[in-house]
């Protein structure tokens, strides 16, 4: 027990090194929460590329491009796109900005199928049903069928963070200080291996289990304001 | 009001309409039945250009279709359409429903579009009901509010895509009988139904369509009790 209490000690109050984990934790967040905007917006835009395939009933180029793109994101481990971008793209040079157009880039690809995939599950009849009055193609979507998606999509982009926040563990890669990298430089620090990482573990742990608590919560609410059937 | 000349539509290979020819006059009310797989519904929503025909001409009204200068919009605010599955916005409320086109096209004010909401939905009889949203009306009372949406935009024809197929038996009598008074005012109507009693009491004409063609047209009497056709009896054998 006394030797347990001494490795606390040396692991998170020795030198304030609990203050270490949570600057890693604050960048973990920050590089999530910036990289998820970015996704988001670059995700819309993809959507927008893909279904302008359905919309014209062909391929198109735009939709080309994006299922292109979308494809090689998937395809690929993101540690490695992660050392592109630091190696090739930001000659290893200025972590937090690799991190964030790593993660923003990476998520971009699945937050488009997310709104593709929430776009599509609505009704093909409200398309119809909007069209045959007279609205365009795209007063139809703006007034019919992007608010009714929006309820199938939120809740899968709150997911999808939460998969980013876990995902980022790897920036240490290419030496940005998250949480995970607190927990590795402490133990290089004190030869404790085994207590920084379930340190960082739990407080992994508590942030996911907040954010989903509170994305519950959240779509409780939408369902409750839900008028359809 | 309606010309339609040498109609096809092709799906990939598959040749669903095989040149349909028709007139339709002002105010007249059609009845298209058939088999089903027959081309009633894509035929009818040709007309709207819901479905893009592959050959042939349609004149609705003074325009024709596909011609130059021509926008589909201004089509549709001038053909309205009724679906079988109702098609209403579940996320808006019924008055909602009925007003959002006639604002989106400017037509008139928000309020100018209620008060005529309210006048049609009082007319389907569910006025009490615009503050609700779709979910909460039953079928039949979700057609008659479908039906109000399109009249909203003060359309000189309306198409019906089986309006009454999707509804429990006891909900068909009160679409119908909005139907029948809109026929009676004088509405150019062009209806896809399996109801053969209301296209015996309320039709002007009735084209019996099969296998992508208008196999027999004529009054609900001439097709009704003189069929011409065999196959036009096998049908009505089948039905009635």
């Amino acid at each position: 027990m006394s030797e347990f209490m001494s490795d606390f000690y040396k692991v998170f109050i020795y030198a304030d090194r609990y203050k270490m984990f949570l600057e890693g934790l604050r960048m973990t967040l920050l590089v999530s929460v910036v990289a998820v905007v970015l996704g988001i917006v670059l995700g819309l835009v993809l959507a927008i590329m893909k279904m302008s395939a359905v919309r014209k009933g062909r391929r198109t180029l735009l939709s080309v491009i994006a299922n292109i793109y979308i494809d090689i994101i998937r395809g690929t481990p993101t540690v490695v796109q992660l050392m592109i971008m630091y190696f090739l793209v930001f000659q290893a040079r200025a972590g937090f900005w690799v991190g964030v157009f790593t993660f923003g880039l990476n998520s971009a690809a699945y937050v488009a199928e997310i709104i593709r995939a929430g776009i599509m599950a609505v009704d093909q009849g409200q398309m119809e049903g909007g069209r045959s009055l007279g609205l365009s193609y795209g007063q139809t979507m703006k007034d019919i069928i992007i608010p009714q998606a929006v309820k199938n999509i939120l809740p899968a982009l709150g997911n999808e963070f939460i998969v980013l926040v876990k995902e980022t563990a790897i920036l240490g890669y290419v030496s940005i200080q998250d949480l995970m990298k607190a927990a590795d430089f402490v133990a290089s620090r004190t030869f404790i291996t085994f207590m920084p990482l379930v340190g960082c573990a739990v407080v992994y742990y508590v942030v996911i289990k907040i954010l989903s608590l509170g994305l519950n919560a959240f779509e409780r609410r939408l369902r409750k304001n839900d008028n359809r059937s | 009001m309606i010309t339609v000349h040498n109609l096809h539509k092709y799906f990939g290979e598959l040749e669903v309409l095989k040149g349909i020819n028709c007139e339709i006059k002002k105010g007249e009310c059609v009845c298209v039945i058939g088999p089903s797989g027959s081309g009633k519904s894509t035929f009818l929503r040709c007309l709207n250009l819901l479905e893009e025909p592959t050959k042939g001409e349609i004149t609705i009204g003074d325009t024709l279709l596909r011609g130059p200068g021509f926008n589909e919009d201004e089509l549709r605010k001038n053909v309205g359409m009724v679906f079988q599955h109702f098609n209403l916005f579940p996320h808006l409320s019924i008055l909602e429903n009925v007003t959002l086109a006639p604002i989106r096209h400017k037509l008139m004010t928000p309020e100018e579009a209620k008060v005529k909401a309210m006048e049609l939905l009082d007319r389907v009889g569910v006025g009490d009901k615009a503050e609700m949203y779709p979910a909460q009306l039953s079928g039949g009372q979700k057609q008659r509010v479908a039906i109000a949406r399109s009249l909203a935009l003060n359309p000189e024809v309306m198409l019906f895509d089986e309006p009454t197929s999707a509804l429990d038996p006891e909900m068909v009598g009160e679409v119908l009988e909005v139907m029948k008074e809109l026929a009676h005012e004088g509405m150019t109507m062009i209806v896809v139904t399996h109801e053969m009693g209301f296209a015996q009491e309320v039709a002007h004409r009735v084209f019996f369509m099969d296998e992508g063609i208008i196999m027999e047209e004529g009054s609900p009497s001439e097709v009704f009790e003189h069929s011409k056709e065999e196959r036009t009896r096998v049908f009505l054998s089948k039905v009635l």
